[in-house]
């Protein structure tokens, strides 16, 4: 895609930008511009990021040992269960859409704002209240049920406080809610003349297809979860077997929602890998429709196969057979992206910068959860495996190794845009190294301890899996000092770091159109696009940055 | 457009190129916000659906214990809320400023009559006991054996008929919050915009009861006599 202004801008005073056009600790607090609410989601959620990271850290310290040591059982049950939540409800779902959705899909449509502006603050405030009503209930006891709640031991037999943590989550998918229909409506009004559909952006796409998912599916999880508050809180029981209710439509309720989930946290990071492997190859994304199209056919499939999470929980053996059929389908969209961006890396001019390590790292650790994937969606092994580390491996794959590499790797590529400083790349280079390595060690262990049958969710376990266990564990250290490092030098970058061009990369999108930082209203001269998307013939090489 | 960006109004706001096209966004915003609802409620009838099929005698008896006159007679007090509301988007479109107000007002006091009405019925069932989670829950014509299941139609009611009511108390606030600013002029034939969406807001309120009324009061009613 290419943008032609229609006349050469005009000189701007330097101190213009969405950053410095208003200061004020009001206008951080309550901003309605769309970059500013980004950046808010982006602090917000890296800050869930590490509590979640220190939670998971408390488990891998306990599980250095076979025995029941750093913490008691109970805890142990705590810290699984606040680790879930917080990484899925207060990073996961929200970083990519919320943070990166936010900031940039209003200038990839080459419009001023978002559709609803204070829609869009009242989304982040709403995911804070959520937040502290979570972080209360932690400090309040914390659920030791899993971030699953399944009744009735949620209802009834829980020693914990699960009340004010489902209040949490429910507010929380309030704002998710928020966000996807103000995107929807977005792409549908706002974009720029010439930008028709075919001509979106790839990561725009991805974004529309998982708004698609969050307006549709979280609303089911918020009745889920409200059923369950109010069997919990005034003993209704429309989930208690005691009286005829069925703890097992409870599941179906919950996985209707959270099964497409998965989606909803790994769609936005395809859309970011989209962008990285194009921009770094210097060529359009092959086959564009194919790849535009799987995001919506993501989106629709993942809704129908949300039972293969039931698959031992009594459910019927032919809804089970139905169930795994489907969940092999949602393999093939998935399968045509990952073929897409390595068709794309063909006689491309390849560059390394740091985005796109994590490009790379997230097509082999996404081809691996992936297919480990597939491996669960066949009963027969599923059965042997269920609620073991296999399990825990295989969705990590996914959750660290796909939307995490992602999400770093869209915080380099767009850290020049988002505060018009370079990062150090050379530290970047290293850090992404270390953090793919880290990955590897902590989790590759864990499905060869899942397949010898070790549970999950358990504080101890017998003296045979201890090598592989403190394999995990010293993996999850490095993994641990190498989100340490962009942390520290991002930093670092925001004094220190060059300042950056408008288009440091060469790329095509109408997010390099304009300056970095970016204007209140993102561009001085409405642009018109006159092309597909990433069309590398438009794009002038002198701007190009050599890391 | 030498300037990107253009003064900004209530009817065009800066992300707007035209009046109309920010009409369509908001009144698009509303309508996918209606599809999260119906998923919301969704949910609920699922749980309806799957224990009526199970229990169909217990739901069929205890059904019979709601009042269907009074139920019906809220019904029509709904609809009777609907028709004014669409008289108050029609007097937007129109520009009538008095008759916005008018028409607002009689919707809200519908409003408050349903939820005074479903008041007194809830107020009923804890004189008759008819509380799930209650240790002296007793439902008349039903053996002790099947009591229990018979709390689960009753925690279905009251989440049905109490969530409904609690998108009645928000839709109440809209129309108090309507009705202030329609009060100072603010609306007009060329902007009436948060007339209509609230507009549909309530009409989809009120088709969740039309849905809530028969599942609840009427289905089998004559079976659990």
């Amino acid at each position: 895609m290419s943008a032609t202004p229609k006349s050469v801008a005009p000189a701007r005073p330097e101190a213009t930008d969405y950053l410095t056009v208003e200061t004020s600790i009001r206008s951080w607090l309550l901003p309605t511009d769309h970059k500013r609410i980004g950046l808010l989601f982006l602090c917000a959620t890296t800050a869930m990021l590490v509590l979640g990271g220190l939670l998971a850290m408390t488990m891998r310290l306990e599980l250095l040992t076979p025995e029941s040591d750093l913490v008691d059982p109970l805890t142990y049950d705590r810290l699984f269960t606040l680790h879930g939540v917080i990484m899925v409800w207060l990073f996961m779902i929200p970083a990519i859409p919320s943070g990166f959705g936010n900031f940039f899909v209003p200038l990839m449509l080459g419009a001023r704002e978002i559709a609803f502006p204070r829609l869009n603050l009242a989304s982040f405030w709403i995911y804070v209240l959520g937040g502290a009503i979570v972080l209360g209930g932690l400090v309040a006891g914390g659920a030791d049920t899993g971030w699953t709640f399944y009744p009735p031991y949620s209802t009834s037999s829980s020693p914990t406080a699960v009340v004010p943590i489902l209040i949490g989550v429910f507010v929380l998918g309030i704002s998710s809610t928020i966000t996807g229909l103000n995107f929807i409506v977005t792409v549908h009004a706002l974009r720029v003349r010439g930008l028709t559909w075919l001509r979106m952006p790839l990561f725009v796409w991805s974004i529309y297809a998982t708004s698609i998912i969050l307006v549709l599916a979280t609303p089911v999880l918020a009745m889920a979860l409200a059923l369950i508050a109010i069997d919990a809180a005034f003993g209704f029981g429309i989930f208690d077997p005691a009286l005829g209710g069925d703890p097992i439509l409870y599941q179906h309720l919950f996985w209707f929602y959270s099964h497409p989930a998965v989606y909803i946290m790994v769609l936005p990071a395809m859309g970011v890998i989209s962008e990285l492997i194009s921009t770094y190859s210097r060529k359009p994304v092959f086959g564009y429709h194919f790849v535009a199209f799987s995001s919506l056919a993501i989106a629709v499939l993942g809704f129908l196969v949300w039972g293969h999470h039931l698959f031992v929980s009594g459910q019927s053996l032919y809804a089970g057979l139905v169930f795994s059929f489907l969940s092999y389908f949602v393999a093939i969209p998935s399968a045509i992206k990952v073929f897409n961006w390595t068709a794309t890396l063909y006689k491309g001019s390849i560059t390394y910068h740091t985005p796109m390590l994590y490009a790379f790292g997230f097509i082999g650790l996404f081809t691996i959860g992936g297919l480990t994937g597939l491996f669960l969606a066949a009963l027969g092994i599923d059965v042997h495996v269920t609620d073991t580390y296999f399990v825990v491996a295989h969705f990590h794959y996914i959750m660290v190794g796909g939307t995490i590499m992602a999400y770093l790797g869209g915080m380099h590529y767009w850290w020049p845009k988002m505060t018009g400083r370079m990062y150090p790349e050379g530290w970047a280079r290293l850090s992404a190294l270390v953090i793919f390595l880290g990955f590897n060690l902590t989790f590759f262990p864990q499905f060869i301890l899942g397949y010898l049958g070790m549970p999950r969710r358990y504080h101890a376990y017998p003296e045979e899996f201890q090598v592989l266990n403190v394999l995990s564990t010293a993996g999850a250290s490095v993994l641990a000092a190498g989100y340490l490092m962009p942390m520290i030098y991002f930093i670092w970058s925001l004094r220190y770091g060059k300042i950056a061009p408008a288009n440091p990369w060469g790329a095509t999108g109408l997010e390099w159109k304009t300056a970095s930082p970016p204007p209140l209203h993102n561009f001085d001269e409405t642009p018109v696009v006159t092309h597909e998307a990433y069309d590398y013939t438009t794009v002038m090489g002198e701007e190009i940055e050599v890391g | 457009m030498a300037d990107h960006a253009h003064a900004e109004t209530l009817a065009l706001r800066v992300q707007f190129d035209t009046a109309e096209q920010q009409k369509d966004a908001s009144t698009l915003g509303m309508w996918i916000f209606l599809i999260t609802e119906i998923m919301f409620f969704g949910g609920m009838f699922a749980a309806y659906t799957v224990y009526r099929t199970w229990y169909p005698t217990v739901f069929a008896v205890a059904s019979t214990s709601l009042n269907a006159p009074i139920g019906a007679a809220n019904t029509c007090i709904l609809l009777f809320s609907s028709f004014t509301m669409v008289m108050a988007v029609r007097a937007g479109q129109l520009g009538q400023q008095r008759m916005i107000v008018f028409f607002l007002v009689l919707t809200l006091l519908f409003g408050f009559a349903f939820l005074g009405v479903k008041a007194v019925e809830w107020k009923e069932k804890f004189d008759e006991h008819h509380i799930p989670g209650q240790a002296e829950f007793h439902l008349e014509g039903l053996p002790a054996t099947q009591q229990a299941t018979a709390q689960l139609f009753f925690s279905l009611y009251f989440a049905m008929t109490g969530l409904h009511a609690a998108h009645m108390v928000i839709g109440a606030g809209i129309l108090i919050f309507l009705i202030v600013h329609a009060r100072k002029g603010r609306y007009s034939a060329d902007y009436y915009t948060p007339v209509d969406v609230a507009g549909l807001y309530w009409h989809f309120v009120d088709i969740i009861w039309i849905f809530l009324f028969p599942l609840l009061y009427l289905i089998d009613r004559h079976l659990g006599k």
